[in-house]
């Protein structure tokens, strides 16, 4: 504990010394002397400063007016003259809240393909036997293997040919059933005991009554986390929908940001303010549900 | 009791199936076949033999892409190895307000990386913050071009790919720490052992296996990088084009009047080339923890 928390030389250093060794071995191991808590704060807060300070800087541009300087050489974070102006320009420039409701609406086909589709197919390779098991499950664990930019292309032609080039279901649909989602859901059904079920099939339950009674009251963890999962990476894609639409209309948040600061203005207030519109919905969505989120990271939900 | 009639299963297992059939197997087994062709965005497209394989050979700015790629995996390893170790080190003691750290250092990893590249524009302009505080502090006497020039961009997007993964893969050691053994800790500590030694003698064998898993992960992601460098570039690819990566290459060919689907295919293969070892590596990773 000596080297990290001694103070730099010249630092006035009369507290140390006796009483919190005195303290250390009374409650033993474990107990932070205060120097070294005060270091762990310090360091915490730089690296707060690190991770969040960019995004913070960003939300500072997008309130500042017209008038204030946003170049100067020693930063401003508090705007002088707080205006949501910005907010309002970036939808004159760009029809961002229907860029929003598209990212919207392919969110939510996401979330509910996934949540139906994994959980019904989880469900059976978890509970049931049936010839053919083996095999799927083989086949899904292969397709882990494919980064999803392998087959972009051809999955692009895919939904070309559905006739679904350029628009949000043919955003939505490749992965509104993702393999990764059904292992997860297969893991979580299977972590349910044997005997809780066998009883239901004693009493003559069928698999779908099994399904809705003892199996989705002990997943609604592992629910939570793939929805959320699908929702926030439905959100953040860019080369898939920049590869699927191409009229401006169609386009989802970030595909219309990047279209926005291309070709339309190089005002860093309005693209902050842009950039807001995009990373406040997910922020909210994060902060209220990132309890099930870690935990569910914890439970091992690592998308590679 | 087999009260379960036999298609019961398969109808759980209907949209599942045909996902993978239609957007996972059918996807890779046509890659392999448009990668024979000249097929085109707007459709059509005929045999052209390994025409496709023939120009990657010949094909400069593939050979940029590669390169950057490779300089990619290089400096992201080190830093994306041990800057979330010391981020999981610092959150690993239960403080008062420790949760709020936690999730504040995620949030890079939750924001689009379309918005990570925006903010980073803005920070590394001429004008931008990065260049003024480094002004401000002596570093530098006139502003660092960070966003022109073939490398300063291309470092410009691996510390942007740098800073957003540090949540991701802190959150991943933090879990294998809770298996590193407390009692050796206190063993080290008895012993004399400073937190420094500590971290290099019992946390880093501790998370030894970890360690491995987060290389694997660096690198394949290393690999697939696009968002940051199409959004830095403004979609040019730097200039002349030399700061690409390889998925950049591939979405380039799929659009417009240009663009060449066969011969975007065929660069889909290199890739599945060199991520498989990796990928497969990775699998193997994860089984084994599960």
């Amino acid at each position: 504990m000596t080297q990290l928390t001694t103070p730099p030389a010249g630092a006035p250093a009369k507290t140390p010394a006796s009483a919190p060794k005195r303290r250390r071995r009374g409650s033993g191991f474990g107990t932070m002397r205060r120097r070294e808590k005060l270091l762990r704060y310090a360091l915490l807060l730089l690296a707060l400063v690190v991770t969040v300070g960019p995004f913070v800087w960003q939300l500072s541009t997008s309130l500042k007016g017209a008038g204030e300087n946003i170049y100067t050489l020693t930063p401003q974070f508090i705007p002088s003259d707080p205006t949501f102006d910005n907010y309002l320009r970036v939808t004159e420039t760009i029809p961002v809240l229907s860029y929003a409701k598209n990212s919207l609406i392919v969110a939510a086909m996401a979330v509910a393909g996934n949540a139906v589709g994994a959980t019904l197919a989880g469900f059976a390779l978890a509970k049931l036997h049936f010839r053919g098991r083996t095999l799927f499950l083989a086949l899904v664990l292969g397709t882990l293997v494919l980064p999803g930019e392998v087959t972009i292309i051809s999955q692009y032609v895919t939904v070309r040919s559905l006739g679904l080039a350029d628009t949000l279901v043919g955003v939505a649909l490749p992965t509104a059933v993702a393999m990764l989602n059904v292992l997860l859901m297969r893991a979580a059904f299977m972590a349910i005991p044997d005997e809780m079920d066998e009883a239901a099939v004693i009493d003559g339950a069928s698999a779908w009554q099994r399904l809705i009674h003892v199996g989705l009251p002990n997943v609604r963890g592992m629910l939570s986390v793939i929805t959320i999962f699908a929702f926030i990476g439905a959100w953040d894609d860019f080369l898939w929908p920049l590869i699927v639409l191409t009229d401006p209309q169609n386009y989802t948040l970030t595909v219309g940001l990047q279209y926005l600061s291309g070709a339309f203005t190089s005002n860093p207030r309005v693209i902050a303010a842009g950039t807001m519109i995009a990373f406040i919905p997910i922020v909210i969505v994060f902060a209220t549900l990132q309890r099930f989120f870690f935990r569910g990271v914890e439970e091992g939900a690592i998308k590679g | 009791m087999k009260t379960q009639r036999w298609f019961t299963p398969w109808l759980l297992l209907g949209p599942a199936l045909v996902w993978l059939l239609v957007f996972n197997l059918w996807p890779a087994i046509n890659t392999v076949v448009l990668a024979f062709t000249n097929a085109k965005p707007l459709g059509g497209g005929s045999f052209t033999g390994v025409a496709n394989f023939e120009r990657m050979l010949n094909d400069d700015q593939l050979v940029y892409a590669l390169v950057n790629s490779i300089v990619y995996m290089l400096v992201c390893l080190p830093l994306l190895l041990f800057l979330p170790l010391l981020l999981a080190v610092l959150l690993e003691k239960k403080l008062p307000g420790i949760t709020f750290f936690r999730t504040a250092f995620y949030t890079p990893v939750i924001a689009s990386a379309v918005v990570v590249a925006l903010i980073w524009t803005w920070l590394l302009e001429d004008r931008g913050l990065v260049n003024g505080l480094a002004q401000q502090l002596g570093f530098l006497t006139e502003p660092l071009p960070f966003l022109s020039g073939r490398w300063l961009l291309l470092f410009s997007a691996i510390s942007l790919t740098v800073w957003k993964g540090l949540g991701y893969y802190m959150i991943i050691y933090l879990s294998a720490l809770g298996n590193v053994s407390r009692q050796l800790h206190e063993a080290a500590a008895v012993d004399g052992a400073g937190p420094i030694r500590r971290f290099w003698s019992v946390t880093v064998p501790g998370v030894r296996t970890t360690m491995l898993l987060v290389s694997v992960l660096v690198t394949v992601s290393a690999l697939r990088v696009f968002t940051e460098l199409f959004v830095l570039t403004n979609g040019t690819g730097g200039p002349g084009g030399r700061t690409m990566s390889l998925v950049m290459l591939i979405q380039m060919y799929s659009r417009g009047f240009t663009g060449h689907l066969g011969y975007a295919s065929a660069l889909s293969l290199l890739l599945f080339v060199i991520t498989v070892g990796p990928m497969l590596l990775l699998l193997r990773l994860n089984r084994k923890a599960a």
